[in-house]
């Protein structure tokens, strides 16, 4: 006769499968087993919030020391960066001033590089160029960040310097340039991909109805990728704000509020770096950098969640949506 | 729009799109002129003994063996922090997890992990690794900070290669009676293993360049012969660039140096993504399920 599993054993729906219903005895081990293993892989997602969160964490146990001392006030907005002097200066305006200044003009020429990259790949080229040039734009983002900062010293600072006969060519122009070429790759890909994600028959229908392909690219394209191409922006600012060595290397260091593109800056990233291989593990001047570390973050987490909020609330959902 | 006519409609078509392709060239000639600059200035300075001697006479004179090494110890070390880790989460996205707010502050937490600046990483290695674990300025703690930093890479390149292995796949291993978990490990990570492998090698040459990272976790100046543990500090290219470039006192006498380091640097990083990409391409045209 025809042994049947026992009834209270098959119960498929609290097993992970069929098989460990039907066995029975060995169910309950094998179900929780699975019920472990999802549980671990539940706590790996979760690492990347917990790595965010002990970032969070030590900048601000380590940064906060310098506010027993000086007012977040007198810091943020303090005009004069002296942390060596006797009594140190520890104002960061003039490396906010140098970071927007670079940040701003840097966007300034990759915004129009990096969306015209896009619009040339998505829309004119050809597949054979379209095949030979993304990879292109990949390797370009791959540049290590300190080889832009040697080529903008070795390369571009003196043909500044001759070309328009300025005391430096490390300066504000300079290093704009060479972090524009860090973040046209970042605005170029994911504008590309929103270009992709616009459904295919708004633009056949724009054809159809007559539009020239510029037409259809300006009219239908281009609106349906909006919130990606302000999400590319966005993220490529933000790389821009946050990227160190070029900055380090080629703004030329000077912490002063710039009042030309041919003044040396010393930005929020450059100062860190510079100066905190001679810094004390625990003095003043170390805290000062790690609360300057705090601000970089909170600038960055700010331009990211702007542009996560972005790609979310104005995300193409179908054709229905334009 | 109506009232002009088609002629000059195409002839505004074709001038804009000659724009396009002008600021793509420029973008081309960026990268062009970049590498084709430091292949030029640094293939002189490339040698047998360049490649495989420590520097000698104040850093002005010999190779870069002990940067190249320290180099390869950090990726490696990134790698095996990342690679599981990566790939973990990576599971838990594409096969455990459902729509919801819970899967939201996860994914919020990699993309903002993700835009994290370089040397904010290196603040926090300093203080987490070398600070509070007392790993020291190390191999080990510059490993572990590099790693943290690639791994949303790692993660975004093996969650779009699982997410490409076709469902019916998961659905023939589960209705033939198997597991969740041994369906991943037997039909859904060897499926995605490829995938995973091109994303491991984006993060290593992300890892292999980055430099402010390690200036307060790993890297140093210069040390005498390699190092013998985790524990040590290292050389390491990207490092070695920037301070014969900027805080050597023979700056002009080391130049050829300098534009060989970034050569090799260059190498071995646009190597990998290379293969990466060439990796990807070939899968692409090849698998057909």
């Amino acid at each position: 006769m025809m042994q049947f599993p026992q009834a209270q054993a098959l119960r498929v729906d609290k097993a992970d499968s069929l098989a460990e219903a039907v066995s029975g005895r060995r169910g309950m081990t094998s179900t929780q087993r699975e019920v472990w293993i999802r549980r671990l892989f539940i706590l790996a997602g979760f690492f990347s919030v917990i790595v965010m969160a002990l970032i969070v964490l030590f900048l601000f146990k380590e940064g906060l020391g310098l506010f027993f001392d000086a007012s977040v006030s007198d810091f943020l907005f303090g005009e004069f960066w002296y942390p060596t002097y006797d009594p140190p200066d520890f104002g960061i305006l003039p490396l906010i001033a140098g970071s927007v200044a670079v940040t701003a003009l840097s966007s300034f020429i990759a915004v129009p590089l990096g969306v015209g990259a896009a619009l040339y790949l998505g829309e004119v080229a050809g597949n054979r160029a379209r095949e030979i040039l993304k990879p292109a734009v990949e390797l370009l983002a791959g540049l290590p960040s300190v080889v832009l900062g040697f080529v903008g010293m070795v390369v571009l600072a003196p043909l500044m310097q001759e070309w328009w006969d300025i005391p430096t060519g490390l300066n504000v122009f300079n290093a704009s340039i060479m972090l524009a070429i860090m973040a046209i790759p970042t605005i170029a890909s994911i504008s590309e991909d929103a270009l992709h994600a616009v459904p295919r028959d708004l633009q056949e229908a724009s054809l159809a109805l007559g539009a020239t392909r510029l037409e259809t690219l300006t009219r239908i394209m281009v609106p349906g990728a909006m919130s990606g191409i302000g999400t590319a922006v966005i993220l490529g600012m933000s790389r821009a704000m946050g990227e160190t060595m070029v900055v380090l290397m080629v703004a030329g260091g000077a912490a002063q509020i710039p009042g030309s593109i041919f003044d040396s800056v010393r930005p929020l990233p450059a100062t860190i770096a510079a100066e905190m291989g001679e810094t004390p593990f625990g003095s003043e001047h170390y805290h000062a950098l790690f609360a300057i570390g705090i601000v970089l973050f909170l600038l960055t987490l700010g331009f990211n969640l702007v542009a996560a909020y972005i790609s979310h609330r104005f995300q193409q959902r179908g054709a229905a949506t334009l | 729009m109506s009232t002009t006519s088609l002629a000059a409609r195409r002839l505004r078509q074709n001038l804009v799109f000659a724009l396009f392709r002008v600021l793509m060239l420029i973008v081309m000639g960026a990268l062009g002129g970049i590498l084709l600059y430091v292949l030029i200035h640094g293939a002189g300075a490339l040698s047998w003994e360049f490649l495989t001697e420590p520097p000698k006479n104040s850093m002005t004179e010999g190779g870069i063996f002990p940067a190249i090494m320290g180099t390869i110890y950090l990726t490696v070390g990134a790698i095996l922090v990342a690679l599981p880790l990566g790939v973990a989460a990576a599971i838990y996205l594409s096969e455990y997890a459902s729509e919801g707010k819970v899967l939201q502050v996860v994914r919020l937490g990699i993309q903002n992990l993700a835009g994290v600046p370089s040397v904010v990483f290196g603040l926090f290695g300093l203080a987490l690794f070398v600070g509070y674990f007392k790993l020291g300025i190390s191999i080990a703690a510059g490993s572990l900070t590099l790693g943290l930093l690639i791994l949303p890479t790692v993660i975004g390149a093996a969650e779009e290669a699982l997410r490409q292995v076709p469902d019916t796949f998961r659905e023939a291993s589960l209705g033939l009676g198997a597991t969740r978990w041994q369906t991943i490990r037997k039909v859904v990570l060897p499926a995605a293993l490829p995938g995973i492998l091109t994303g491991s090698i984006l993060g290593i040459g992300r890892a292999a360049g980055e430099t402010a990272p390690i200036m307060f976790t790993a890297a140093t100046f210069y040390t005498i012969g390699l190092p013998r543990s985790p524990l040590d500090e290292v050389m390491a290219l990207p490092y070695h660039i920037y301070v014969l470039a900027t805080a050597g006192t023979h700056i002009e006498a080391t130049r050829p140096l300098q534009y060989g380091t970034v050569l090799v640097l260059i190498s071995l990083v646009l190597g990998l993504s290379m293969v990466a990409i060439i990796i990807r391409t070939k899968m692409r045209k090849t698998k057909k399920w």
